[in-house]
């Protein structure tokens, strides 16, 4: 056992003193897979990052949103409705929601509007996002000044900025009570945007929701874990399609690979030849060349892993930011939180350390097998 | 057809798995038709280094297996969240028909896996190469296999529906329900709980016998196939209500959740080894009257005797310890 | 140690127009502790059969003994075990590994068996001590002369303590002052207890005192007399 761990540590020794010596071939491969590495890896980081986002903003969602359909359309909400819904086993919160959107011209961009929770904002005055703010340049005091639905202007004084570490959640944000949203948008007493539900036990959801198509046939239920299961899969499925179009980089990789592994100098050959006639097996040299392997696809992997990681996470993954996330000109300098999921590595490394093993085993056999009487020739 | 990175990763290691195991088939049949291993010719020669090739693509091929069945049970267990009715891998093995198959055929091509290596370790150290005809006989067995994987895998993977609503492991593991699952869920605990002992008393011996004598392998093969499966029933049956600390919860797939410290891997890695080493030295111990290999048997049976000996133990102590630790008492219940 | 060669035949390109065999039917038996010098014409298949000898290649008929036992019918994998323990190389152009030093292209032969990494240095540096080198032993072979990359060769080829030492043209690239040196070293790996077959067309070695027997190869085949 000693003998087989000594035997793989001067293999190893061997290999990396080799390596060195031939900087130019081994630092072009390094290079070239760590590449297709960070590709590959700011992919996945980055959905998956704006995944786990999605779903923490949903957490605190209510479980059940209930919107009434007018003619196929969403419409506002009578207050009646929560009167008509009663008492439900299981649900433990009911309440009418009002909230919007804004477009401001000024900046090309959408606000959120919301009301939910605060009650106690004076007429005049708001919240609003780091991204707003920083877009139209506001401060704590500023006026903010939006045309009501009347076509007169509506000033408000910014009360708070959010704070900024939850950017992602909050840069649109614009938060008002609910008389000031009534009077901008020209909606009257008695209406909501919609209702929420919370339901505590995540198995009575689907009974719930059954239940509220009974009781009000002109409503469609929502339900959070609908929502969860369409993000989880919009987001595989839109990695799953960059990967596809990355397909054709990790086979040009594989055709390098192969190449370098099979094209070997006259003095490597002539090394390989006279390691074989000084006592190296077949088997010796394979394991030699599949620690030269193992090194370099560590490296590539770490140093591609970890390029990747600051691409995304510091560098606001500014490659890939116009593909992937499209969404409105208030988010120019959002950060992502930080996450690393087993499964995306794992896959990960089936995409890139897969096919360069694969290219390299015929390669590396068929250097392998020169004959240990060649260099008497 | 859900296109998601880990499915295309699972659906690319089958393709290239298949391959490989095509190219050291058409090889080891070359070397089925002209080996002689008397002959000096240019040819023997040539098919003697074809060996190393055909070594490298199935050891290859067989560590991908392998990680392909842990990436294949983690992404079950990660897609859980798009199907409506799946809590855990249970739910999305049970999207459509092949789920499962392709489960039991991955697990198949890693028993095999750990059975043809052995046999190639052993061979390569017998200097006229006695098992050659056995084992590259064997390897044609591997093709079929492979082959079936893609197959069932890719079925199973195009015929995945977020519309359908799945049944998870509350209904299929339910004592109420039928099927096989069901079973093995309802089997009383005091007599699954005596079934694991005998099998883990018939292991322990056999294996205890191997390590010191170093021969009749076959019993260990078969004792450890035995305790392999009463584990898994085991595990069904009552062990897993022990982690839960939950008197119906029957799932073998939620132990793996990070929920409960991942004590799922920890009962089902040294598990599946024990049983791979178990197999493997029954068959190493029937060569040990060739001269060739006389020397190899002897050091090697012992050894993976031992080996299995160790994993299953540590399988053993695991349960012991998940019982021990749990606050479920089902004491004047069960028994 | 007894090597015996009984009827060995080796054929390159079988089966194809350029078939050609380097060595047709040699019987010949190398005894133990003395230097045999193969001579002959380049092309004559000395350096086929001192290959097939030191287990490099197998033959394409026929079997070699050593002590007694048939290696000519083992496998490359078996071969090689052999050949590590059993024989020691001398090339014509050295072959050693630039870009290594001295010391590790000295250890190298043995790298595959594994041995603790003391006791290997250990005995590379006595071998290195015993031929002089010891004050080269870091430096990039690149930098010595022909007749200390001649002795670090030796070094080489001593490394893992082998009973025969198979010397091919060893002195094609030297003058004769550093022949004679050589065969002078190869005198002493006698006395040591060593056997050792050299492989020459050079009147330095087969002329030398040193030399116990003379084997000459024509054609693939053993000539007597005079070749």
């Amino acid at each position: 056992m000693m003998q087989l761990l000594r035997r793989q540590k001067y293999l190893i020794e061997y290999t990396l003193s080799s390596l060195l010596r031939r900087k130019g071939k081994s630092f072009g491969l390094l290079l070239v897979y760590t590449l297709i590495v960070f590709m590959l890896a700011s992919v996945t980081l980055f959905t998956h990052a704006l995944r786990s986002q999605a779903k923490s903003l949903l957490d605190s969602s209510p479980e059940i949103i209930v919107q009434r359909i007018l003619a196929g359309r969403q419409a506002l909400v009578p207050e009646q409705y929560l009167d008509k819904i009663g008492r439900l086993r299981g649900v433990t919160k009911k309440e009418g929601r009002l909230w919007g959107y804004y477009y401001d011209p000024a900046v090309k961009a959408n606000y959120t509007i919301m009301t939910g929770g605060q009650e106690a904002l004076p007429l005049n005055r708001i919240l609003i996002g780091s991204g707003i703010a920083r877009t139209r340049g506001l401060g704590l005091g500023d006026y903010l000044t939006l045309r009501d639905s009347q076509g007169g202007a509506y000033s408000f004084q910014v009360a708070e900025i959010l704070n900024p570490d939850t950017e992602f959640m909050s840069a649109d944000l614009l938060l008002m009570s609910p008389q000031a949203f009534r009077r901008l948008f020209g909606i009257q007493e008695g209406v909501y945007t919609d209702l929420v539900l919370s339901v505590r036990n995540p198995r009575e959801v689907r009974k719930v929701a059954e239940k509220l198509t009974e009781l009000l046939p002109d409503s469609r239920p929502v339900l959070k874990e609908e929502i969860l299961r369409t993000y989880d899969s919009v987001f595989s499925w839109r990695q799953g399609v960059v990967f596809v179009l990355l397909v054709g980089a990790v086979l040009a990789f594989v055709i390098f690979a192969w190449d370098k592994a099979s094209g070997l100098s006259a003095e490597e050959k002539r090394e390989i030849g006279i390691l074989k006639a000084v006592g190296w097996e077949t088997a010796d040299v394979m394991r030699m060349k599949f620690w030269e392997g193992a090194i370099i696809s560590l490296s590539a992997f770490l140093l591609g892993y970890l390029a990747a990681y600051i691409h995304v996470f510091y560098a606001s993954a500014t490659l890939f930011e116009p593909v992937l996330k499209g969404w409105a000109v208030l988010y120019p300098k959002f950060q992502l939180l930080p996450t690393v999921d087993g499964l995306q590595v794992a896959t990960l490394l089936f995409f890139t350390v897969l096919p360069y093993v694969v290219a390299t085993i015929i390669p590396v056999w068929r250097t392998s097998i020169t004959d240990p009487d060649a260099v008497m020739r | 057809m859900l296109l998601n990175p880990a499915i295309m990763a699972l659906v690319l290691v089958s393709m290239v798995d298949t391959l490989m195991v095509l190219m050291a088939s058409v090889f080891a049949l070359q070397v089925l038709l002209h080996w002689d291993i008397d002959s000096g010719t240019e040819r023997q020669l040539r098919l003697e280094r074809r060996t190393y090739l055909i070594s490298t693509l199935l050891i290859w091929t067989f560590t991908f297996e392998l990680l392909s069945l842990l990436l294949f049970v983690y992404n079950a267990e990660s897609m859980s969240g798009q199907f409506v009715g799946a809590m855990c891998a249970t739910g999305v093995l049970n999207v459509n028909a092949w789920g499962w198959p392709t489960l039991f055929i991955k697990m198949g091509v890693f028993f095999f896996g750990a059975l043809w290596l052995t046999l190639n370790y052993i061979d390569n150290r017998g200097y006229d190469y006695p098992l050659i005809r056995y084992k590259y006989g064997l390897l044609l067995l591997a093709l079929p296999l492979v082959v079936a994987e893609l197959v069932v895998q890719g079925q199973f993977f195009l015929g995945m529906d977020p519309q359908v609503i799945t049944s998870c492991c509350g209904t299929l593991f339910s004592a109420d329900a039928e099927g096989v699952a069901a079973e093995v869920s309802g089997l009383a605990p005091d007599r699954a709980l005596i079934l694991l002992s005998l099998s883990g008393v018939l292991v322990i011996g056999s294996g205890l016998w191997v390590l010191l004598r170093g021969r009749t392998g076959w019993l260990l093969s078969l004792c450890g196939t035995l305790a392999f499966v009463v584990a898994l029933v085991s595990i069904v049956s009552f062990l897993a209500l022990y982690i839960y600390e939950h008197p119906h919860h029957h799932c073998p797939f939620c132990i793996l959740k990070s929920g409960y410290d991942y004590v799922g891997y920890m009962l089902y890695l040294p598990l599946f080894l024990g049983a791979a080493l178990a197999l493997s030295a029954g068959v190493v111990t029937p060569w040990r009257e060739l001269p060739s290999l006389r020397s190899t048997v002897t050091r090697m049976a012992p050894r993976l005797g031992g080996l299995a000996l160790l994993f299953f133990l540590i399988f053993y102590l695991l349960s012991v310890f998940v019982v021990w630790r749990s606050n479920l008492t089902m004491e004047g219940v069960w028994w | 140690m007894l090597i015996e060669l009984d009827n060995v035949h080796k054929a390159f390109n079988q089966g194809r127009p350029n078939e050609f065999w380097a060595v047709r039917g040699v019987s010949v038996s190398f005894e133990a502790n003395r230097i045999t010098c193969l001579k002959g014409a380049s092309g004559s298949g000395k350096t086929t059969l001192l290959s097939m000898v030191g287990c490099l290649s197998r033959p394409t008929r026929g079997r070699i003994l050593l002590d007694g036992r048939v290696i000519s019918g083992l496998p490359e994998r078996f071969l090689t075990d052999v050949r590590c323990h059993t024989f020691g190389f001398i090339f014509q152009r050295f072959n050693l590994i630039p870009g290594l030093s001295v010391l590790e292209n000295v250890m190298l032969p043995a790298y595959p068996l594994g041995l603790p990494y003391p006791k290997l240095l250990a005995s590379a540096r006595q071998l290195l001590e015993r031929f002089g080198l010891l004050s080269k032993s870091d430096n990039p072979v690149e930098w010595l002369s022909g007749g200390e990359a001649q002795r670090v060769a030796i070094c080489r080829a001593l490394i893992n303590d082998p009973q025969v030492l198979i010397a091919d043209e060893p002195t094609a690239n030297l003058d004769s002052r550093l022949s004679v040196e050589f065969m002078g070293l190869m005198a002493d790996l006698r006395s040591s207890g060593k056997t050792v077959l050299i492989s020459s067309h050079d009147p330095e070695v087969f002329d030398s005192p040193v030399v116990d027997e003379i084997v000459r190869m024509r054609d693939g085949h053993i000539t007597t007399g005079e070749g």
